[in-house]
């Protein structure tokens, strides 16, 4: 009676062990689908949509712009072009095993500072020099 | 919390776009600009709560030190010195764009594509895209920042084979970024870096100063195409949008540039316009003829009896800096009772709108200030055309003489106004090389000297 209810131990136990090991391995699995899903090919894809719908809002919105305002339009798309500063950030603020990694992100976001401040500040002054006739 | 970021980022791309569609008036410029201001601030700040930020302070820093040296040079610049300040600052989006493309390239980790020395195969090509547009657009801006700002010549620089070895060297990075996807090794990345540098500067020198316009906005686009780039490399799609859409304003500028100098773009990209080659175009018949040259108080005495009167400016005017003296002369017209307006080529000075923001930081109002197509028509109706530091734009062999090298460009038709005042240093020929024959004409008069001393004299004489 003992024998036998040590050997359904050993059994119980052996299967403990495998679904253990099954567990693990579907794990695993999520795991990895997880890492590769929402950032392989799918996102070019995204990514192609999202760019080729923005060049046609680009063109729309730009061909409205009054060509007085050309050199005022260069300043602010001057600036927000600089919105790559998001990429350095995340490249500065990250623990990195890489020195390089953090030094190029940090000189990046004084770049991209440069031209967001200097780029909105230069436009705001033209666009104050624009006045309507006052008489 | 990356879906709460990602609508941000939405909301900022959107805020963006209004900036853009409030320049379509200068009204509503002011409030687009806040919206402008008001996307980027919302962009940094989400960014700088994402989960993997660990430490603000070296961003802060950055932040500091990028801010007060923008905010510092946008504040104490001259606006005659806006169209190098332009070319400056797409410098520093493409070498933002390379420094971004490389922290990615050592630390993958940050924007999941990959562990360093393992990166994604897709990730990898958006990678040496977005870092070769950045270089090409940080040494092309700097090489026409030099032109502008006169450290370089503004003669074009050409030699021969120069488009073979620009043709040569793009295949070879075209090459290294299959040798980057078969190795991932940082050797090739630099590689490609140092290619795309060279490729820069060996477009730009052989432009001439005076096609600048259409360079200034190729650059702008450029940086644009660089910021959706690495877009792509991080999976931002707020960095895609505002790429593309600058990339399409600075195409767009481009555009109408060349248009308005009637050639194509390529025609300009290539290079070699206003040197020596073209420097005896069209000389031929004008040898003989002579003009007649006037007095500040000719100049006087003929406008204060006009009736209406409209200014041309050019580049001449913005580096003789004459644009307050002209609004001075134009004020004192008016309280004589002529009518004064400004007509404006889409080509003059140095960038899309250079003159229209010298004109108002003269506070010459907006409204009386009229692009070419809207004006053109009134020239025939003017007592008195004042062509002030402009040349080319005003040149009526563009419609006459098929073999010059500027026809078929759309000028001003000052030569309908009854009288043409053209002030100029000399009667020499414009960056063309081309001779003009409006100052031989009847009914012109050269005002020989300095655009701001001359006009300062016509207003003395009119007192």
């Amino acid at each position: 009676m003992s024998e036998k209810a040590q050997t359904f131990q050993e059994s119980l136990s052996v299967l403990a062990q495998d679904l253990q090991n099954l567990a693990q391995q579907t794990a695993d699995i999520a795991e990895r689908t997880a890492a590769a899903a929402p950032h392989s090919e799918p996102f070019l894809i995204t990514g192609l949509t999202v760019f080729v719908l923005a060049c046609f809002v680009g063109y729309h919105v730009v061909w409205r712009v009054t060509p007085a305002l050309h050199s005022p339009l260069m300043g602010i798309t001057n600036a927000i072009s600089s919105v790559i500063i998001v990429g350095a950030v995340l490249a500065t603020g990250t623990h990195s095993v890489s020195a390089l990694s953090s030094v190029m992100g940090f000189l990046a976001v004084i770049f991209a500072s440069v031209n967001i401040f200097g780029g909105f500040i230069i436009t705001q002054r033209m666009l104050h020099m624009f006045k309507k006739k006052e008489r | 919390m990356t879906i709460f970021s990602s609508l941000i980022y939405l909301i900022a791309a959107v805020l963006f776009i209004l900036a853009l569609r409030g320049l379509s008036h200068p009204e509503s410029a002011r409030k687009g600009l806040t919206f402008g201001m008001v996307g980027m601030a919302l962009a940094v700040v989400t960014t700088l709560f994402s989960p993997q930020i660990a430490d603000w302070l070296w961003i802060i820093v950055g932040i500091g030190i990028g801010g007060s040296i923008g905010a510092y040079i946008a504040r104490n610049i001259e606006m005659t010195a806006l169209p190098q300040l332009m070319a400056a600052f797409h410098s520093l989006v493409g070498l933002a764009a390379v420094c971004v493309a490389g922290a990615a390239f050592y630390n993958p980790e940050a924007y999941h594509i990959g562990i360093p020395g393992d990166i994604k195969l897709i990730s990898l090509i958006e990678m040496s895209l977005g870092m070769a547009i950045g270089a090409v657009t940080f040494t092309g801006s700097i090489i026409a920042w030099g032109k502008l700002q006169g450290v370089i010549s503004g003669k074009p620089i050409s030699f021969t084979g120069q488009h073979k070895l620009n043709a040569l060297l793009g295949c070879a990075m075209l090459l290294m970024v299959i040798l980057l996807c078969a190795t991932g090794s940082a050797f090739w990345f630099w590689a490609i870096a140092a290619i795309a540098l060279a490729l820069g500067i060996l477009m730009i020198i052989p432009i001439g100063g005076a096609d600048m316009p259409v360079i200034v906005s190729m650059l702008n686009s450029y940086s644009g195409w660089a910021a959706a780039g690495i877009g792509f490399t991080l999976h931002n799609n707020l960095l895609i949008i505002t790429g593309a859409i600058v990339g399409a304003s600075g195409a767009i500028l481009s555009y109408i540039m060349c248009k308005g100098m009637n050639r194509s773009f390529f025609n300009v990209v290539l290079g070699g316009f206003g040197g020596d080659n073209n420097a005896t175009a069209g000389t031929h018949d004008m040898g003989d003829r002579s003009a007649k040259i006037g007095a500040a108080e000719d100049a006087a005495y003929i406008m204060k009896n006009a009736s209406k009167v409209i200014i041309v400016p050019g580049y001449g005017m913005a580096v003789a800096q004459a644009q307050h003296a002209l609004r001075e002369m134009a004020d004192i017209l008016r309280a004589e009772g002529v009518e004064v307006k400004y007509a404006i080529h889409p080509v003059a000075g140095r960038m899309p709108g250079h003159m229209n923001v010298l004109l108002a930081e003269a506070n010459v109002p907006y409204d009386e200030v009229f692009e070419m197509e809207d004006i053109n028509r009134d020239f025939a109706q003017a007592d008195v055309a004042y062509v002030i530091g402009a040349n080319d734009i005003t040149n009526p062999s563009a419609k006459t003489d098929t073999g010059s090298p500027i026809y078929g460009m759309p000028i001003l038709d000052v030569e309908k106004a009854k009288t043409v005042l053209f002030v100029k240093r000399s009667l020499g020929s414009g960056y063309a090389g081309i001779d003009n024959p409006l100052f031989f004409e009847q009914n012109t008069m050269m005002l020989l000297g300095d655009a701001k001393k001359m006009t300062e004299n016509i207003i003395k004489a009119m007192d």
